[in-house]
């Protein structure tokens, strides 16, 4: 599990992509800045704590219910502390068609966990998610910034025993 | 081999580069426009082109141009949809990721037209590998002065900035796209004002999506007259299909419109047919959210003409027996697949989509999911299927943004071509919640 952030602070790598960041808007508009922000604060930390959500206000200049509001719609950002790998496995319709549900039970089977959990070895938290846009390469998951595509068991396996090294 | 607006070059090895993009004639259509047209005349090929919305809507995009407010001393705004979220669409995603530097071509010429100085590409936020080679297109244009102060020396300036989503389909939508550019939920804004008068930051914003605005250098490049000599009617030029589902090539294909719905399903060029040793049971032509048509009307319409990929063409007869191009989503079921299931999963997705604005999708969505997952669950009763449609009904055109539509379509006209599969869930409780469990009888004509 990623540990709660004590100390509050981006790298400083990423407090110059931040600043970089509210820089694109004009005067006045830096609220814009929140998603792309966000992802940048969910890079380093994993998900986002309301620490982290109350420093990002401050750096934007917003009140923190504005960052709350907006974490809390939008179904990329993790709330909750993740495991080091998050799977994100797509359920919709064309997927399913490929045999995306017959994989995704398999790979629940494999990690013996449900939607929404994490293994207890803190490795892999598996997400369900909608359409990823990627339907004629079905089935889907995504690790990151990667698709992981035509998925088969044979894959999966691949694909976790690489990701457990 | 049809005509390639889009796609000529797209397996050139290296054509995410600026310098082979630029070897295969790339850039030449902003220099075109910059140097040689006013934006009043890049507005007018675009009319003239008469290339129409490819997000969904399939509005004419010159005319959408054409609306621009442009008062005094008030920025103006242009952003790229590339939210690509509606289920069975992946073309932007393929264009963007093979190609980059089209769309910011278009983009450049597009911001001129209008006179925006700042213009977004706002992508879903999943696609953040997309995101860092649209960004590195960016640069590339940027280091050879295509984009930045001054481009070519003609005393216009355009800064062009990639702008990540949060993963939330609505945000599609025109104005909870803008919602969301400005750092907020994406609830869809009441119109009007339309984004052409207040916009972005409450400015005059034109929103285009991905494949339209990429039909742009080759319209400066070749005129608006001769693309509007491709395509049939007025469905001019070509379309990206996304091709998914039980067929032989899934992929993402430019077709000239007016090929026929045969044609592109069977032929190798395109789909190669349904997977082999399986029969056409269904098929859904625009992405999700279009009415679900079953095999005796896909290829013929119901007058037994031959069903083109058309705007037209693909909506004759109506909901009654037709359907929409929509975004090009064309996902195709075989014998294998159950339309219950299918339904219920689509339910699902515009139930988790839904934005919560307006009580009757926000609830509706919900319950549809509900019923819908009952009855596929041997839970069903006979009058789920009345109240489904009822439900469909009362959600239709009573809320902000096309969503509650896109809600209501799959499910109604699923139980309007496929009501003997309802039925055969409702009665045949125990078979029919089996995994893999699929209805035997007769196919459904409509």
């Amino acid at each position: 599990m990623t540990e709660s952030p004590n100390l509050v602070a981006f790298t400083p790598e990423r407090q110059e992509k931040v600043k970089e960041i509210i820089a694109r808007y004009p005067e006045g508009r830096q609220k814009s800045a929140l998603l792309p922000v966000l992802h940048v604060a969910q890079e380093q930390w994993g998900w986002l704590s309301s620490e982290v959500m109350d420093h990002v206000a401050a750096l934007l200049s917003i009140e923190p219910v504005e960052v709350y509001e907006v974490a809390t719609f939008y179904t990329m950002y993790h709330l909750d502390p993740v495991g080091k790998h998050v799977i994100e496995y797509c359920r919709t319709g064309p997927c399913c068609l490929m045999g995306g549900e017959d994989v995704y039970g398999y790979l629940k089977q494999k990690l013996g966990i449900e939607a929404g959990q994490t293994t207890t070895d803190g490795l892999f938290t598996l997400k369900e998610v909608e359409c990823l846009a990627a339907c004629g390469w079905g089935p889907v998951f995504q690790i990151r910034e990667k698709y992981h595509m035509n998925l088969t068991n044979q894959k999966v396996d691949e694909i976790i025993e690489e990701l457990s090294k | 081999m049809a005509r390639k607006i889009l796609t000529e070059h797209i397996n050139t090895p290296g054509i995410e580069t600026f310098e082979v993009y630029r070897q295969k004639g790339g850039y030449t259509a902003v220099e075109k426009a910059i140097k040689t047209m006013t934006p009043e005349e890049v507005v007018e090929e675009a009319k003239k082109s008469g290339v129409r919305g490819r997000g969904g809507a399939g509005f004419p995009m010159g005319m959408k141009w054409g609306f621009l407010a442009k008062p005094e001393g008030v920025p103006r705004y242009l952003v790229c949809n590339a939210d690509e979220s509606e289920p069975g669409t992946f073309k932007d995603h393929h264009l963007m990721k093979c190609i980059p530097h089209l769309l910011i071509e278009g983009m450049i010429i597009s911001s001129f037209a209008l006179g925006a100085n700042k213009s977004f590409i706002y992508v879903r936020g999943e696609l953040m590998y997309v995101i860092r080679i649209l960004e590195k297109a960016i640069e590339e244009a940027k280091a050879q002065g295509f984009l930045g102060k001054n481009i070519l020396g003609s005393g216009y300036d355009l800064e062009l900035i990639v702008q990540p989503g949060g993963g939330a389909y609505i945000c599609g939508e025109e104005t909870a796209l803008l919602e969301s550019l400005e750092g907020k939920r994406g609830n869809p804004r009441n119109k009007p004002p339309f984004p052409a008068v207040k916009g972005l930051y409450q400015s005059p914003t034109v929103v285009n999506n991905v494949e339209s605005i990429s039909n742009m250098p080759w319209i400066i490049n070749n005129g608006g007259d001769a693309y509007a000599t491709i395509g049939i009617g007025r469905s001019t030029g070509t379309k990206l299909i996304s091709a998914s589902g039980h067929i032989n090539k899934p992929g993402v294909y430019e077709i000239e419109l007016g090929v026929s719905v045969e044609e592109f399903l069977n032929s190798d060029e395109y789909c190669g047919g349904v997977r082999t040793g399986h029969h056409l049971k269904a098929l859904v032509a625009g992405g999700s959210s279009v009415p679900i048509l079953p095999a005796n009307l896909i290829t013929k319409t119901a007058n037994g003409e031959d069903r083109l990929m058309s705007y037209e063409s693909l909506s004759d007869g109506g909901f009654a027996t037709g359907t929409m191009l929509g975004s090009g989503g064309f996902i195709v079921f075989d014998e294998t697949a159950c339309i219950v299931r299918n339904t219920w999963n689509f339910s699902r997705f515009y139930h988790h989509e839904s934005c919560g604005q307006c009580s009757p999708c926000r609830e509706g969505t919900g319950w549809m999911e509900k019923v819908l997952h009952r009855i596929e669950h041997g839970h069903g009763s006979m009058h789920d299927i009345d109240l489904l449609v009822d439900i469909s009904k009362k959600i239709e055109g009573n809320t902000i943004c096309p969503l509650g539509d896109a809600a209501a379509w799959p499910v109604a006209s699923a139980i309007r071509h496929f009501r003997d599969e309802f039925v055969w869930h409702i009665t045949h409780p125990h078979e029919a919640s089996q995994p893999g469990a699929v209805y035997q009888g007769e196919m459904a004509l409509a």
